[in-house]
C-alpha cells in the first residue's frame, strides 16, 4: 500500500490534511480529507451575554467574519423576537454585499485563476497571483488589489474594525450611512460592476475560449452528482442574506424549502474518528456513507449549489449570465466542481448590482436604525449564505438573555463529504498505475479541493507561491520510497 | 531601494487562529509590494509551499522574523512553535491569540471533555449514539490516521517558548506592522526583549475621541442591547462596559469607529501583571454611591464580569483556567 | 490528619490592624491560620492581590478596612467594597466557592470582634476544604 500525504493543506477553519492511499499496483483506493483542528465556540459561547456573540463569533474565521457576523446577528434578533428596522436591514445587506465582493475577486484571481490563466501543468514557481498579473498585465494586477481594497473600505465604514465588525446589534445596526457616504458607495459599486463584467469576460475569454478547458469543466474527473443547497428569495432568486434554505435533488427537482428556525428538521451531522470537523447530511435520505447519487444524503452549499438551488438572480446582469451558464454546461443543475468558479464570478456580479441597487435606495441613509427589545424569546436561529456555504447560528439563552448553548453549522463544514468525494474521485481519475505522479497531477487533485474555496482561501493567496504540498509514497510497512515537494 | 541589502527571511504561522492575523498580513494592500522588496517569506502554510520538513532543514536563526499567530491549543500548535523558535531570530507574539490566548482562551472555562461532550455529543444536529470522538490516532482498512492531541487548556505563545515580542491586537491594525516591520527592516534600535510592540503605552481612554469627564460616576450599568447609544458620549458614562480603561492604545479605536464599546483585544497597558483585574479596580472607583446596599445592587448589573474582562485574555491572567473538578488529576 | 488552612488578611493600617494588635495585647486567643499583610487602606487591596493568594496557594482570603465613614483616606473603603462585590461575581465565574474570599469592617476598638471573626472564618474554610487553585495552576504550566 502507498501512502500519499498533503500536509498542510492548510486553512479550512483551521487546518487540513490530505491522505491518498493507493494498492500496490499505484491504483487509488481511498482518500481521507482531515481536519486536525476545534477550537469549541460552541462550548465557550455558553455564559456570555448574547448581543456580544456576533463580535465573539467573527473569530471563527477572519477570512469570513463578516458571515458570523451576520448569522449572529439574525439569531440574536430572535432571541429578542426583534423586527429591525427598514434601514437597518438594508444596511446590512449592503455591508454583505461588500463582504461577498471583498471575497470573491480575491478568490478568483489568487486562487482561482493561476489554474486557468497561467494553467494547471505551468511551474508551481509561477502558479501564483504574480504568474496571473504577468499573464495578464501588472495594470489588472494593481486593479484587483484596489478592488479588493475598496470593498473592504466599506466594510469598515459600517463596521467600524476593518475585519472583526462591530456593526450588528439585537434589533438593528449601531452605525447609519450619511449622504456624502452613500454618494462614495454608489461609485464604487458602479465601478465594481464594470470589474465584474470585465472578470466575467477574462474567463470567457481565457477558460471558455480554450477547448482543453472546457472538456476539463465538463468531461475532467471533477463532477459529483449531489443534492444542491442555497438561500433563495420569494421569488426563488439567490439571496445570500434572507430567505429560506432550499435544497433541489441531483436532477434539479426541489427536495425542500424551510425557514431558517426548522433547519434540524433537515439537516444531521456525523462525526468520525479521524476528523473534528462533522459531516452534515439531509436528514430525510440519511447517511450513506461517502457516496454520490440520487439516494445520498451528501450536499453541497457552494456558489454553484446557490445557483442550482435557485431559479435565477435577482438582478438582471447577473441573471443573463446565469441563463448563459447553464445553457452553455448543459442546463441545470451542473455537477462539475469546476463550475463552481463561473458561479462564484455571476454571484460577484450580483453582489455589485445589488450594492448599487441598495446604495440607492431612499432608505438607505434614514436615521432609525435599531429597536430596544421589550422581551426575551430564548432561542433564535440565523441563516445567511456565507461565500463558502450555508451557514446556520443557533442560541438559547436563559431569561436574561445569557447564552445557555449554540449550534454553529459552518459554512465550508456543509461540504465537508463533498469535498472528501470530490478528492478521491480526482485522485482516482489522476492517479493511475504506472503512470508517474507529477507535480501537475498533484495540483489536479488539488484543484478539487480549491473549487470549494474552503473558507482559508480568499485573501490569502496573493502573494507568491502555492498551496504547501509533500507526498510521501509509503510502502507497505510504512517505508518513505519517495518524496515530492513543490 | 538605494543599496542591494540583504532581504529578511520572515515566516508567518499559526497556530489555533482565525486566519484574521494573516489576512491582517495581506492587508497590506498595494504596500504589499514594499513588503516583499526587503523580505523572503521562507514559511507562510497559507501562501507558500515550504513544508514542516523544510522548516526542520533549515539552520538554527535562519528566519530573522517569525510572525506566530493563533494560540496553543493542541500539540501540532505547541509543536511548530517549538520547532519554529528554533530556528528564528525574533520570535514575534503576532495578535491577541498569541500575545494574551485571544478568542479561543475563552476554552479556558471548560475543560476539552466538556467541549468534545457538546459538540461531537450533545449538540442538537448532532447523530452520535455510539459518542464517537477525534481519535489522535485511528485504524482504518487502508492503514492509519493520525491527529494532533487537543489539550485540556488553551495557553499563550509566552507560555511555551520564549518570545522576543508581543504585538497586540485582534488583528493587529496593519499600519502598525508596517511600522515594525520597516523598524526591522532599516535597523532600527528595537525595545527590550519581552516588549509589547506595535502599540503606545497609553491608555486607550487617553485620546478616545468620545465625549468624557475624569470624574466618573456611574449609578447604572446596562446592557448594550437596552441602550441607543448616542454617538459621542464615552461609554462607560452611557452605563456601558468598555474596556477602554485597562486597554492599550493602538488600534486606531477600530470598535469606537464602529459605535461598539472596546473589548480589549490590544491588552493592559504597561506593568498590568493581570489583565481583568485593572478593569475591576477602575470600576471600582467609578461606582458612584457611598451605599453599601446601593453599591452591591450597582455592581450586581455587571454581567459576566469573567467572560467581559478577559475576553481576549483569559489564559494570560494568574487565574488561568476555570477550576473544575476534573482539571485536577 | 486534621486540615489547617493557610488565609491570607490584608488588613489595613490605621483601624483593622489596629484591632487585630488589640486582639493580641488584649490575649484573646484566634485561629493562627491567618497570615496577616499590613497594607495603608483597604481601598490599596488590588485585585490581583487576591488571585496572587490565591494562586500561591492561599485557602481563603480575609479583607478588613475601617467602618463606613471611617477610612482614613475617606473613600477607601468605599473603593475596596465595591471591588470586592465585583471580585466576588468573577471567582465564581472562575470556579471558587464565594466562602472563600471574605471582606469586614474592624474599628481600632473592635480586637475581640477580630478574633471571633478570625475563628469563625477559619471554620468555613475548613469545612469548604483545601483550595485546589494552586495545583490546577500548576498543572497547566
Ligand atoms: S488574534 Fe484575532 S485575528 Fe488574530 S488569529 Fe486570533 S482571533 Fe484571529
Ligand atoms: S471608557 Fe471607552 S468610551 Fe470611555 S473614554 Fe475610555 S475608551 Fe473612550
Ligand atoms: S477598540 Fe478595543 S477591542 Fe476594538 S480593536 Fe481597539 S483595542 Fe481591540
Ligand atoms: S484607612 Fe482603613 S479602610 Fe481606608
Amino acid at each position: 500500500m502507498k501512502q500519499y500525504t498533503i500536509d498542510p493543506i492548510t486553512r479550512l477553519e483551521g487546518h487540513g490534511k490530505i491522505e491518498i492511499f493507493c494498492s500496490d499496483e499505484g491504483e487509488v483506493e481511498n482518500v481521507y480529507f482531515q481536519v486536525p483542528e476545534l477550537r469549541g465556540f460552541e462550548k465557550f459561547c455558553e455564559g456570555r451575554l448574547v448581543e456580544e456573540l456576533s463580535q465573539i463569533v467573527t473569530k471563527i474565521c477572519g477570512v469570513c467574519p463578516g458571515c458570523h457576523h451576520m448569522a449572529s446577528g439574525k439569531a440574536a434578533d430572535a432571541v429578542y423576537s426583534l423586527e429591525i428596522p427598514p434601514t437597518a436591514k438594508k444596511l446590512r445587506e449592503l455591508f454583505y454585499m461588500a463582504h461577498f465582493i471583498h471575497s470573491h475577486i480575491a478568490h478568483f484571481y489568487a486562487l482561482a485563476a493561476p489554474d486557468f490563466i497561467v494553467g494547471p501543468g505551468a511551474p508551481a514557481a509561477e502558479r501564483n497571483i504574480l504568474g496571473v498579473i504577468s499573464k495578464v498585465g501588472t495594470e489588472i494586477g494593481t486593479e484587483v488589489i484596489k478592488q479588493r481594497r475598496r470593498a473592504q473600505e466599506i466594510q469598515a465604514l459600517l463596521g467600524g474594525h476593518q475585519t472583526h465588525v462591530v456593526m450588528n446589534i439585537p434589533g438593528g445596526v449601531r452605525k447609519g450611512l450619511t449622504e456624502e457616504e452613500r454618494d462614495e458607495i454608489i461609485i464604487k459599486a458602479k465601478d465594481f460592476i464594470e470589474f465584474s463584467k470585465f472578470t466575467i469576460q477574462i474567463f470567457n475569454d481565457v477558460v471558455l475560449g480554450n477547448k482543453d478547458y472546457v472538456n476539463l469543466i465538463l468531461n475532467g474527473p471533477y463532477s459529483l452528482k449531489i443534492h444542491s443547497m442555497g438561500l433563495v428569495d420569494e421569488n426563488n432568486n439567490v439571496n445570500f442574506y434572507d430567505g429560506k434554505v432550499r435544497v433541489v435533488n441531483t436532477t434539479g427537482k426541489e427536495l425542500c424549502r424551510y425557514k431558517g428556525v426548522e433547519y434540524l428538521n433537515h439537516i444531521e451531522e456525523r462525526v468520525e474518528p479521524w476528523s473534528y470537523l462533522k459531516f452534515p447530511y439531509l436528514k430525510k435520505k440519511g447517511w450513506k456513507g461517502f457516496v454520490d447519487g440520487e439516494d445520498s444524503g451528501v450536499y453541497q452549499a457552494t456558489p454553484l449549489s446557490r445557483l442550482n438551488a435557485a431559479d435565477g438572480m435577482a438582478t438582471p446582469l447577473a441573471d443573463t449570465e446565469y441563463k448563459r451558464m447553464f445553457e452553455t454546461l448543459g442546463g441545470k443543475p451542473v455537477h462539475s466542481t469546476l463550475a463552481m468558479h463561473w458561479a462564484r464570478l455571476i454571484e460577484l456580479l450580483y453582489a455589485s448590482e445589488n450594492l448599487l441597487r441598495l446604495a440607492t435606495d431612499k432608505e438607505i441613509t434614514g436615521k432609525e436604525l435599531r429597536n430596544i427589545p421589550s422581551k426575551v424569546i430564548g432561542e433564535g436561529v440565523g441563516i445567511v449564505e456565507a461565500q463558502r456555504g450555508t451557514l446556520t447560528h443557533h442560541y438559547w439563552t436563559d431569561k436574561k438573555g445569557i447564552v445557555t448553548k449554540v449550534n454553529i453549522i459552518v459554512g465550508t463544514t456543509n461540504n465537508n463529504a463533498a469535498i472528501c468525494m470530490s478528492l478521491k474521485k480526482a485522485a482516482q481519475g489522476l492517479i493511475k498505475k504506472g503512470k508517474e505522479v507529477t507535480d501537475e497531477i498533484l495540483n489536479m487533485v488539488e484543484m478539487a479541493f480549491r473549487a470549494y474555496d474552503p473558507c482559508f482561501s480568499c485573501a490569502t493567496h496573493s502573494l507568491p507561491g502555492e498551496m504547501p504540498l509533500i507526498v510521501n509514497i509509503h510502502k507497505h510497512n510504512g517505508e518513505i520510497i519517495k518524496t515530492f515537494k513543490r | 531601494m538605494e543599496k542591494e541589502k540583504p532581504k529578511l527571511n520572515l515566516a508567518v504561522y499559526w497556530g489555533a487562529a482565525c486566519g484574521g492575523c494573516c489576512v491582517s498580513v495581506l492587508d497590506v494592500h498595494e504596500k504589499l509590494f514594499d513588503v516583499v522588496a526587503n523580505a523572503n517569506l521562507v514559511f507562510w502554510p497559507i501562501a507558500l509551499d515550504t513544508k514542516y520538513s523544510d522548516v526542520e532543514a533549515m539552520p538554527d536563526g535562519f528566519i530573522d522574523v517569525t510572525l506566530y499567530n493563533g494560540a496553543i491549543r493542541n500539540s501540532e500548535n505547541e509543536h511548530i512553535a517549538k520547532l519554529l523558535r528554533q530556528k528564528t531570530k525574533v520570535m514575534v507574539a503576532y495578535g491577541s491569540c498569541a500575545h494574551l490566548g485571544g478568542i479561543p482562551g475563552l476554552a479556558n472555562f471548560h475543560t476539552g471533555k466538556e467541549i468534545f461532550e457538546r459538540v461531537y455529543v450533545s449538540s442538537e444536529s448532532t447523530v452520535n449514539k455510539e459518542k464517537i470522538y477525534p481519535q489522535t490516532s485511528y485504524k482504518i482498512p487502508e492503514g492509519e490516521l493520525t491527529l494532533p492531541e487537543f489539550y485540556n487548556d488553551v495557553r499563550t505563545l509566552g507560555q511555551v517558548v520564549d518570545v522576543d515580542y508581543y504585538l497586540p491586537g485582534c488583528p493587529p491594525q496593519t499600519e502598525r506592522l508596517l511600522e515594525v516591520f520597516m523598524a526591522i527592516v532599516k535597523k532600527e534600535e528595537l525595545p527590550p526583549n519581552g516588549s509589547v510592540i506595535g502599540a503606545t503605552d497609553k491608555g486607550q481612554c487617553d485620546e478616545c475621541p468620545r465625549k468624557r469627564s475624569d470624574n466618573k460616576k456611574i449609578k447604572q450599568f446596562k446592557r448594550p442591547v437596552e441602550v441607543i447609544d448616542d454617538g459621542e458620549t464615552c461609554f462607560l458614562e452611557q452605563g456601558l462596559i468598555c474596556m477602554g480603561p485597562a486597554t492599550r492604545c493602538g488600534c486606531g479605536y477600530r470598535c469606537i469607529e464602529g459605535n461598539s464599546p472596546c473589548r480589549g483585544c490590544y491588552g493592559p497597558p504597561p506593568g498590568s501583571p493581570d489583565p481583568g483585574s485593572k478593569m475591576m479596580s477602575a470600576i471600582g472607583t467609578m461606582v458612584g454611591s457611598d451605599d453599601p446596599e446601593e453599591i452591591a445592587k450597582i455592581v450586581e448589573q455587571i454581567e459576566d464580569p469573567a467572560g467581559t474582562f478577559y475576553r481576549f485574555s483569559l489564559p494570560a491572567a494568574i487565574l488561568r483556567r476555570k477550576l473544575i473538578e476534573t482539571t485536577v488529576s | 490528619m486534621t486540615f489547617e488552612p493557610t488565609i491570607v488578611s490584608f488588613l489595613c493600617n490605621w483601624c483593622s490592624y489596629t484591632g487585630a494588635d488589640l486582639a493580641g495585647t488584649s490575649r484573646i486567643p484566634y485561629s493562627p491560620n491567618l497570615r496577616t499583610i499590613r497594607i495603608m487602606c483597604s481601598g490599596r487591596i488590588e485585585p490581583t492581590f487576591v488571585m496572587k493568594a490565591f494562586r500561591e496557594g492561599a485557602d481563603g482570603v480575609l479583607m478588613c478596612g475601617c467602618h463606613p465613614g471611617d477610612c482614613h483616606y475617606h473613600e477607601g473603603n468605599y473603593k475596596c467594597l465595591r471591588r470586592y462585590h465585583l471580585l466576588q461575581k468573577y471567582i465564581v465565574q472562575m470556579g471558587i466557592e464565594k466562602e472563600r474570599m471574605r471582606l469586614e469592617w474592624i474599628s481600632a476598638s473592635e480586637g475581640k470582634q477580630f478574633a471571633a471573626l478570625a475563628d469563625e472564618f477559619t471554620e468555613t474554610i475548613k469545612k469548604l476544604g483545601p483550595s485546589k487553585i494552586k495545583k490546577v495552576m500548576e498543572t497547566l504550566t
